[in-house]
């Protein structure tokens, strides 16, 4: 049993509308993994289902080895999300934001500055900790919710399209931190649209219609054609 | 420190915070019953009449007959209030963040509720203090007894402004919560007139009056700022919160999807 996340069989439906058809796969602790999939693949139905936002009725998720529809606390407590939507309070501080989510998770107060000092300063925005969100830019914005997601110490990370929005340098600078992430203890799910962030030697899924195509390393998923290439031509895409 | 405890405090701090970077909320809360309270009510001196009603030992100036209603009327506003931010937040994402909380999501939105009540007391209070400057008081005791009445009526309130903002889409369409809530439940109750006036009127729209929720609201209001106990109040009051708070568990339960509609 993987201690990271195991999704069974699951599938969800908006209304008369499959979203997600029968998906299964098992992701251990120390990988990063790579979500692909075309825009209405379903990523986000996906997210929302590991997130609790969404329930659906068939299907299990298992999140660090907590059901997530029968242990949704400890489940969610395993679990760090950055959502592709920006989730902070711009008129809060940097401090403030990280405060407010530590006391989601009911972190003890005892030892919680040290704790945020610790996140963020990992994410290299220690000096900014007492500056406004609003003040922030994009790429700092991003490294913040990352820090806080890091927070409570989860044991699977999941980031949805966490580049979205980002120039070249800050989009460079998260993906290379978050492969560094995943050579720890951690298991990373990276959701994106864009085949660039993925590296040969990451877990690959390939979402496409609902269903997943396909689940393996990147290098042994692709073949010998450049990984554009083969997702374009599996997920029927014209450039 | 308990988990749910920090949890608690860390919803109704935001809350809090949030409503001091709104200073313009604030004074519009304020001047709205006041509005109605020195301009509106003045006009009305003697509009009750000969007529002493319950609570009341003697006859009133209608300044004094519509305070509770003005009291009412921050409550429900702020209730409305809470509610659109409820949407705001999650337009903006923000709530994402409260609903992945490892806590109930029953608990998460009680302490949401909790935070815009309390708000919405600190705003009475203020109201019936500038209220007591222009000369229109209460008896010294009914300002503590009328606490725990502004509480259950603002968690009334709230809970129904929660069960709406799980039901409007788009900050856009908040506009229909004015029109077919806000006012409806304003005016077709005590606030303004009461009961027996408007059946001089209308009998049928005395008893659509008598139905409304807002209504018992500032009945207990009215009768606990006299140190008085009306048992229908407190009863509609409390069921009608249980019932809109079970509703707002309800529509917010993941089952059944807040952001159902949404596609990936």
């Amino acid at each position: 049993m993987s201690d990271g996340l195991t999704v069974r069989e699951l599938s969800f439906n908006y209304g008369p509308k499959q979203a997600l058809k029968d998906v299964s796969f098992s992701l251990p602790r120390g990988q990063f993994c790579a979500l692909l999939g075309p825009n209405g693949a379903g990523k986000s139905t996906l997210v929302s289902l590991l997130t609790r936002l969404l329930v659906s009725p068939k299907g299990e998720i298992e999140i660090a080895g907590h059901d997530l529809r029968r242990a949704p606390r400890k489940a969610m407590a395993d679990l760090g999300v950055v959502f592709q939507q920006p989730t902070l309070d711009l008129e809060l501080s940097v401090r403030q934001n990280m405060a407010y989510f530590a006391a989601l998770h009911g972190m003890p107060l005892k030892g919680q500055r040290e704790k945020i000092d610790a996140a963020l300063d990992r994410l290299n925005m220690l000096e900014r900790s007492e500056e406004k969100v609003r003040a922030l830019n994009g790429g700092h914005r991003r490294r913040m919710e990352l820090a806080r997601a890091l927070l409570h110490e989860p044991k699977v990370l999941l980031l949805d399209e966490p580049t979205v929005g980002l120039d070249a340098a800050a989009r460079h600078s998260i993906v290379e931190h978050v492969h560094d992430l995943a050579e720890g203890d951690l298991c990373v799910i990276w959701t994106t649209h864009l085949t660039d962030e993925v590296r040969d030697t990451d877990h690959l899924l390939v979402l496409h219609q609902g269903r997943l195509l396909a689940n393996g390393t990147t290098r042994d998923v692709r073949g010998n054609q450049p990984l554009p290439d083969w997702f374009l031509s599996q997920t029927e895409v014209t450039a | 420190m308990s988990g749910w405890f920090l949890v608690m405090r860390a919803i109704v701090g935001r809350e809090f915070l949030r409503f001091v970077h709104q200073r313009e909320r604030f004074i519009a809360a304020l001047v709205r019953p006041l509005v109605w309270l020195i301009i509106f009510a003045a006009g009305f001196r003697a509009a009750l009449g000969l007529s002493i009603i319950p609570p009341y030992q003697t006859y009133i100036t209608y300044q004094t007959y519509i305070v509770p209603g003005l009291c009412g009327m921050v409550l429900l506003f702020n209730g409305m209030q809470s509610s659109l931010s409820l949407v705001y937040d999650r337009e903006m994402g923000s709530m994402r963040l409260l609903l992945t909380s490892p806590f109930p999501r029953g608990w998460l939105l009680f302490c949401r509720l909790l935070g815009s009540t309390t708000i919405s007391v600190v705003q009475v209070y203020t109201f019936l203090g500038i209220a007591a400057l222009v000369g229109i008081t209460m008896p010294a005791m009914g300002y503590i007894t009328v606490l725990p009445a502004l509480f259950l009526a603002g968690f009334m309130l709230g809970a129904l402004g929660l069960v709406l903002s799980s039901f409007i889409k788009q900050l856009e369409n908040f506009a229909g919560v004015m029109n077919f809530v806000i006012f409806p439940m304003f005016f077709m109750s005590s606030a303004l007139y009461p009961l027996w006036k408007m059946a001089e009127s209308s009998e049928l729209l005395r008893d659509i009056c008598a139905l409304n929720p807002f209504t018992y609201a500032v009945e207990l209001i009215r009768f606990s700022l006299y140190l008085q106990v009306n048992l229908a109040a407190i009863g509609w009051v409390t069921l009608c919160t249980l019932v809109l708070g079970w509703l707002a568990i309800w529509a917010y339960d993941p089952s059944r999807g807040l952001m159902k509609r949404k596609g990936g």
